[in-house]
């Protein structure tokens, strides 16, 4: 393949990424790393360097549409923040010691992990839990707009979700992904933040976190010019599409057909993790 | 979704805050921070794609073995220099540096959001966070 065409391919894919990313509300970034390894063939570390970048530009570029909603916490997001980074350049050092194999392993599995989590059904939320200690000295308790009422809620089990979201940071600097799975279950379930107030902090999160590993990518060299441009380009105008269009789309049968794409990408990094082809 | 999510009284914050700083101000403002970081980005790497492609389109493209990229390309004052030379890449390079920034500008805001409600745990908080993403920046060999 040429340059012009492999950039013209890349953007494509990228493109469809993000918007069907944004659609489903399930991220592009999980998808474009094993598409650009098994339909590219781009060495998976190239793949992660540019997987983060897009990850920042989306969240960023997402960010102001989801202040308008008004439903983030910005405590609760800069707190978990420092379990995020933390844990984000642990991961991007660890990405430079483990053999692409494994890397290409521990993706499959979470790619496995991100299509359970998008097929099962949410348990419902729970209301009106009492406050906790710890969650009321460190003012994570807030409020927000529901059906014309606000809203309050009482954050739960802090500890458990500061370690998850450690976790979260590190498979995010690990695999060059949003990492949004961990992050709503430790906010959703172990917490118990109300659905759109996790959604919304969460993508303010993602960001800062990427931004935590990217730095140690680029410096290392992972981060190439020539793929990471069209893979940031067409992420960003795919994802800046779907969050147009959102309201009109049908979204319950897209987010049953990307789940199984990433189901079957999910056991095909597995296969090519464990047998070697990577 | 509800309808009316602008609520004017979004009531979160502890008290004795500076008048007129609330938390739905701070993101508000960050909001639209980080969305011109991301379409200053956005054109630069745009601008560096047109040199890039002008003067490589027909070159073989093959990713396929990790080779790192040279120094021009991950660490700060490489990208400067190729950027100066007028590389394509290096302006490509140069703009994924300012979309790394964004975030980074969105937490510097926070603190100076912070101090102004003279929160004091949560300035620590952002500074914390503050200080891993510059170590990450700097600490890692980018300059």
């Amino acid at each position: 393949m040429t340059v012009l065409t492999f950039t013209i391919a890349v953007a494509i894919v990228s493109f469809g990424a993000g918007l069907l990313g944004s659609l489903t509300g399930l991220g592009g970034g999980v998808v474009l790393v094993p598409l650009l390894t098994i339909f590219f063939h781009v060495d998976i570390r190239y793949a992660i360097g540019a997987s983060l970048v897009s990850v920042i530009a989306t969240s960023s570029g997402a960010a102001a549409a989801y202040v308008r909603e008004g439903f983030s916490n910005i405590r609760i997001g800069m707190f978990l923040e420092i379990a995020t980074t933390i844990g984000a350049l642990s991961g991007a050092y660890l990405a430079g010691w483990i053999p692409t194999a494994a890397l290409a392993t521990i993706f499959g599995v979470m790619l496995l992990y991100s299509a359970y989590i998008s097929r099962r059904v949410r348990p419902p939320e729970l209301r009106d839990l009492p406050p906790d200690p710890l969650a009321t000295q460190l003012r994570l308790n807030g409020s927000f707009p529901d059906l014309g009422v606000n809203r309050s809620y009482n954050v739960q089990h802090v500890p458990a979700g500061f370690s998850l979201m450690f976790g979260a940071g590190a498979l995010s600097g690990l695999l060059g992904i949003g990492s949004g799975a961990v992050k709503v279950l430790a906010m959703d379930q172990a917490m118990g933040i109300p659905f759109k107030v996790s959604t919304t902090t969460s993508n303010f999160m993602i960001g800062v976190t990427a931004a935590a590993s990217a730095g140690v990518y680029l410096s290392r060299g992972y981060v190439d010019p020539g793929l990471s441009m069209p893979v940031m380009l067409g992420v960003l105008a795919g994802s800046l599409c779907g969050s147009r269009i959102l309201v009109k789309a049908e979204t319950k049968s897209l987010r049953l057909v990307f789940s199984l794409v990433i189901l079957v990408l999910g056991l095909q990094m597995l296969y090519k993790g464990i047998w070697g082809h990577i | 979704m509800s309808g009316h999510s602008l609520s004017p009284q979004h009531d979160s914050s502890p008290s004795g805050r500076a008048k007129g700083w609330d938390d739905h101000r701070i993101e508000v403002i960050v909001g639209h921070l980080l969305r011109v970081g991301v379409v200053l980005s956005a054109t630069i790497v745009f601008w560096g794609a047109c040199i890039y492609i002008s003067r490589h389109a027909h070159e073989p493209a093959d990713y396929k073995i990790f080779r790192g990229e040279p120094s021009d390309f991950r660490t700060i004052p490489g990208i400067i220099e190729s950027v100066v030379n007028g590389h394509g890449r290096g302006w490509i390079q140069l703009g994924l540096l300012f979309l790394i920034a964004t975030p980074i500008a969105r937490v510097v805001f926070c603190v100076v959001g912070f101090a102004l409600e003279r929160d004091r745990l949560y300035i620590v908080f952002t500074a914390i966070v503050l200080a891993v993403l510059l170590y990450s920046l700097l600490g890692s060999g980018l300059t």
